[in-house]
């Protein structure tokens, strides 16, 4: 390990007077998934939202090691190389499955559209590949030609995992994954997602508000409040001994079963 | 009806139209100078949809104002102009915009395809091989080939300026999907010059390899929507597909019932009430010319 894979320093984004996020930094290394926890609207999604280059930060950078052309600053790229890492080295999952699917063509259409943007023009190696995916997130091969809008939650959100990793991604950032499923989904996805993260040596960024979720998927964890990052350290080490005011009164709000 | 109408005889440095009410080819000559920039633009870039400042013509947008406002601006005395129609040279609206610029544009008018230096067309390429010099005016209802792909038109233009094709390729998938082909018939997307992908009008795909390489200047005109786009002679015009499902026009198993062609686009016709079919060349003058 040489290179942090991607590397924030002093991220800010105001929205007019408001600020969204202010100063965070931080390093993620190759293999690593780092969660950022924290209420709604402590600047989680715009924090993730600056770091996949989908909003430009008014101060600090983000530079990514690529894996052939060396480290790049995100936001200085030109649109189209910032395009073409988003997606061939990039994933990015939605919490609301219907912004990162196509709704009006079919699951393997679906899968399959990454590999048509980088030039893939057979069509029975292309509909192989999205059966193959189809079946690592354990949705019935027979759904391939299904529309999307056919599928319950869970199967939108594995779905979009699927046409996510289908161009081997070393970086996939997860909006809220689990976010609006019940509960038996939620564990399946998350059973789903640490299998994947491990078996192909994903690097992740994954924002929750769910503390049970940032305990089984992540090994970093960043606590923001109000825009800034209060807290940061090894998962277990933040919600076992919580040091700071409001990661302790986070820790102490989980629901008892 | 003649085949071929002669150049009326007036004085050639008039500037005005037979009647004397507008002036030469209906447009004033601000208006084609800015249409000719586009064209030239167009013609430069090619497949790349040029902007231009359309103008209302004496017929309702989806009749062909983009193809007459093109022919306007490019038509002169010495000219001769054929116009068709689904290959037909006797429609309403091909009899209508031949008689207009007879009138506005004082030039000779044809059927024949060969005789024709300028031919607006609307839904069909002549089965007939064109020529250097010959200019082929297409009428255009919708320019954006990604349109009902990405409704945004400031994505769509991001997504030419960065040639991120994907989606067209989707859209082909997903076809053979559903229907264990590539369904679509008419107006099947082409990848011009390697760089855009250009919709080439309503044509049938059976047409789509005579733009591969033509020999005419190919100019196409959309009024609605008010772009100008082209194809220079002589350059590539690839229809999209898969390497396993390779693009392939449409085959007949009849022959054309009134010239016997078997290599012309034919149209199925019903000619009684016990629904007896028939198959005759659409091109009109192509089947003439055969009997």
């Amino acid at each position: 390990m040489s290179a942090p894979l991607l590397s924030a320093r002093d991220v800010t984004r105001r929205f007019g007077g408001r600020i969204a996020c202010r100063d965070v930094s931080f390093d993620l290394w190759p293999g690593e998934v780092l969660g950022i926890v924290g209420e709604s609207g402590s600047g989680k999604t715009t924090l993730l939202n600056c770091l996949a280059g989908r909003l430009l930060p008014d101060g600090g950078s983000v530079a990514y090691e690529t894996k052939s052309a060396g480290t790049v600053d995100v936001h200085r790229l030109s649109e189209a190389r910032r395009r073409l890492l988003a997606r061939t080295e990039w994933g990015f999952v939605n919490q609301d499955a219907r912004e990162g699917l196509r709704m009006g063509v079919s699951a393997g259409a679906n899968i399959g559209e990454r590999l048509m943007a980088v030039g893939a023009r057979h069509y029975g190696e292309i509909r192989g590949q999205a059966a193959d995916w189809m079946a690592r997130v354990e949705i019935d091969a027979d759904r391939l030609d299904d529309r999307p809008t056919s599928f319950s939650g869970g199967m939108r959100q594995r779905l979009q995992i699927a046409r996510n990793l289908v161009s081997n991604p070393r970086l996939v950032f997860m909006d809220e994954p689990t976010g609006g499923l019940d509960v038996s989904v939620q564990a399946r996805i998350l059973d789903l997602l640490r299998g994947l993260v491990e078996g192909l040596h994903l690097s992740a960024v994954l924002v929750t508000h769910d503390l049970g979720v940032a305990r089984l998927l992540t090994h970093r964890l960043m606590v923001m409040q109000g825009g800034t990052v209060v807290e940061q350290g090894l998962t277990d080490q933040v919600l076992d001994d919580p040091q700071h005011a409001y990661t302790q009164m986070l820790v102490a709000s989980i629901l008892p079963v | 009806m003649p085949d071929t109408i002669p150049r009326p005889d007036i004085n050639p440095t008039d500037s005005t139209s037979q009647d004397g009410a507008y002036n030469y080819a209906y447009l004033d000559e601000q208006t084609k100078r800015m249409i000719r920039r586009a064209i030239l633009k167009a013609v430069a870039v090619p497949g790349y949809q040029v902007p231009f400042g359309g103008r209302e013509m004496p017929l309702p947008y989806g009749w062909g104002t983009g193809g007459i406002q093109v022919t306007a601006a490019i038509i002169g005395r010495e000219d001769t102009l054929k116009v068709i129609d689904q290959g037909a040279d006797d429609t309403t609206n091909a009899v209508s915009i031949r008689r207009f610029f007879a009138t506005v544009a004082q030039v000779a008018t044809t059927t024949h395809t060969e005789e024709a230096t300028i031919i607006q067309t609307r839904h069909r390429v002549p089965e007939t091989p064109l020529t250097d010099g010959q200019i082929l005016v297409f009428q255009v209802p919708i320019p954006e080939p990604l349109r009902m792909l990405e409704p945004r038109e400031t994505e769509t233009r991001t997504l030419h300026a960065l040639s991120e094709y994907g989606v067209m390729q989707v859209s082909l998938y997903e076809s053979i999907a559903r229907h264990g082909r590539i369904a679509k018939t008419y107006n099947y997307p082409v990848m011009v010059n390697g760089r855009y992908i250009m919709s080439p009008s309503p044509i049938p795909k059976f047409d789509n390899p005579k733009l591969d390489r033509s020999a005419a200047l190919q100019l196409y005109g959309a009024g609605r929507e008010k772009r100008i786009y082209a194809v220079p002679p002589h350059t590539s015009v690839k229809s999209l597909d898969f390497d396993d499902h390779p693009f392939e026009i449409e085959t007949w198993t009849e022959c054309c019932a009134l010239c016997g062609s078997t290599e012309s686009f034919l149209d199925e016709m019903i000619v009684d009430d016990a629904g007896k079919r028939l198959f005759v060349c659409s091109d009109t003058d192509y089947c003439e010319s055969r009997r």
